[in-house]
């Protein structure tokens, strides 16, 4: 190996102050929810407590947190199978050129980049005028697809343009029905790729504000309520709630990470028997 | 099989800007808005001179956000893809790197909170090494906040694409570069930042549309001081006044898909894939 440059050391600092950069912040909340009673929304700590986590867990003053929470939750899990299918479907779709391809794709670019209030706004106006009733689970789930499916396209379509075709053929030529290729050879080689969109599924999802802020009805998801708190909460409650969501997002983006090492390891000792036949 | 995508936009992207679009013309009352065809809010849309103001201010945002972020960015993406040697440790850098994005963004906003208020650390390091004698007020709730948490918040809007395009120049180019006698500066300014372009392109666009229909940062970091378009229109809705946020709406909407246009003439999306 040759020796490292001078200029690797500059960028590793670099990198190291932009960790921190991206880092610090969140880790300087989580210290802060550790507050004594007594403290306040910066430093000094006035002792260390788990007196604002128990304050959540009690009888609030500060709204819905936990009916939030599960409705949050239950629409992550929603938008992210919905996403899953329909990117997988599109994908597949997108290998050919079909009638209105080209008009989907530049919907879908448009999706990703037309600012979220517009759906919001959008959405919220066609089904207040048509007399439908807003709900997390109707309006606020089709807004945030417009925000997720893009992401899911956009992967499916890098995943697809990689696939080696030969494999489908192979499978075909061996009398295989197209499900049957589908199951057991397409959907196998991109599984690991479908747990990265179904992570994009679920935390954008889940994080996801402006376009659920008209869309969501009378029943906040929990951005909604965290921001509804920050006009209203001065105490390092609102700390111990952003560290516990984020904590569950580090856990999820964790469940997602190693389901996606796992069954990355899984192809590779599956992918191929070569060398393993009988002599 | 791409009927269901197709239906989900057209529920729930199509139809919402035709709707917008339709009630930019309605009037509203003070309880209700009635199906028109009125150009009214436009035109005290455009007669304000509040409206000017505000485009302006969004196009400063948008500009500064995007000299910072393609800085950082590129200065990150560059020392992942040229100066990390293992492929391990580029993917969890680059992990590193992208994690924040799957937490909240509101949560990322508050935690600033400690950093840069009155009493905040920002202001007791500098008090205390004496680089001030009374605390500084405009760390939060000012223009300064507002950039600082669009870079922080963007910056891997930059760095995934620019990361993703270096990853794909052919590493025997900056040996054949090297061999003819170029410099480590030369090689970047005349093989990887061309080579970078499409990356550098989408990373801006993403910036840029991301800051322009920004409405929640702007309100939350400048503590309801500053406004862009994204509040003028978060405002109109709060009153109400959905004919004349539609109306902005629609403005924000063709000054967005106008940036995007000119710079999808420098890049092929689908290619880059």
């Amino acid at each position: 190996m040759e020796p490292r440059p001078r200029s690797f050391y500059l960028l590793s600092a670099f990198f190291a102050l932009f960790l921190l950069f991206l880092y610090g912040p969140t880790i300087t909340i989580a210290i802060l929810s550790f507050q004594g009673p007594g403290g306040g929304l910066t430093f000094p700590m006035r002792g260390t407590s788990l007196h604002w986590f128990r304050d959540l867990f009690e009888q609030q003053a500060v709204g819905d947190i936990w009916g939030s929470f599960r409705r949050s939750f239950a629409l992550g899990l929603m938008v992210m199978v919905t996403t899953v299918v329909l990117s997988v479907m599109g994908g597949l779709a997108f290998r050919k050129k079909f009638r209105g391809s080209s008009i989907l794709f530049y919907l879908i670019i448009t999706s990703l980049v037309i600012p979220s209030i517009l759906i919001s706004l959008g959405v919220g106006l066609i089904f207040s005028q048509s007399g439908l009733e807003v709900h997390w689970s109707t309006s606020g789930f089709g807004s945030q697809l417009t925000w997720t499916l893009p992401f899911g396209l956009l992967i499916m379509f890098a995943v697809f343009n990689r696939f080696d075709k030969s494999y489908e053929e192979a499978a075909r030529d061996l009398g295989a029905t197209s499900w049957q290729t589908l199951r057991h050879v397409v959907l196998p080689i991109i599984g690991p790729s479908l747990i990265g969109v179904a992570l994009f599924g679920f935390t954008l999802s889940y994080d996801e504000f402006a376009r659920t802020l008209l869309t969501s009805g009378s029943y906040n998801t929990l951005p909604l309520e965290i921001f509804g708190m920050t006009t209203n909460v001065t105490t390092p409650v609102l700390y111990a709630l952003g560290t516990l969501t984020t904590v569950f997002s580090l856990l999820m983006i964790g469940l997602f990470l190693c389901l996606a090492l796992w069954s990355t390891r899984r192809k590779a000792r599956a992918g191929s028997d070569a060398g393993k036949g009988m002599m | 099989m791409a009927l269901p995508i197709m239906a989900v936009l057209m529920f729930f992207l199509v139809l919402p800007i035709l709707m917008i679009v339709a009630v930019s013309f309605w009037q509203a009352t003070e309880f209700s808005i009635i199906p028109a065809f009125d150009l009214e809010n436009y035109e005290f849309l455009f007669g304000s001179n509040v409206t000017y103001r505000v485009f302006f201010n969004t196009f400063k945002y948008a500009f500064i956000t995007w000299v910072f972020t393609l800085g950082i960015g590129f200065t990150v993406a560059y020392f992942l893809a040229f100066h990390v040697r293992s492929l391990t440790w580029q993917i969890v850098l680059f992990l590193l790197c992208t994690i924040p994005f799957w937490t909240s963004n509101i949560i990322r906003m508050i935690s600033w909170i400690p950093f840069l208020g009155r009493n905040g650390i920002a202001n007791s390091t500098l008090l205390s090494w004496g680089v001030i004698d009374e605390p500084l007020d405009w760390l939060l709730f000012s223009d300064f906040a507002v950039i600082l948490a669009f870079v922080h918040l963007y910056t891997l809007f930059m760095v995934v694409p620019i990361f993703n395009t270096m990853m794909r120049i052919d590493k025997s180019l900056i040996e054949a570069a090297r061999d003819a006698g170029a410099s480590g500066a030369q090689i970047l300014w005349n093989v990887i930042i061309p080579l970078t372009k499409p990356g550098i392109m989408i990373g801006t666009i993403f910036v840029v549309t991301l800051v322009m229909g920004d409405f929640i940062t702007v309100r939350f970091m400048s503590g309801s001081q500053s406004a862009n378009v994204g509040r003028l229109i978060s405002n109109d809705i709060a009153l109400l006044a959905y004919p004349s946020a539609s109306a902005t709406a629609v403005v924000l909407l063709l000054t967005v898909l106008l940036v995007i246009g000119i710079m999808l003439r420098f890049v092929d999306i689908r290619k880059e894939l």
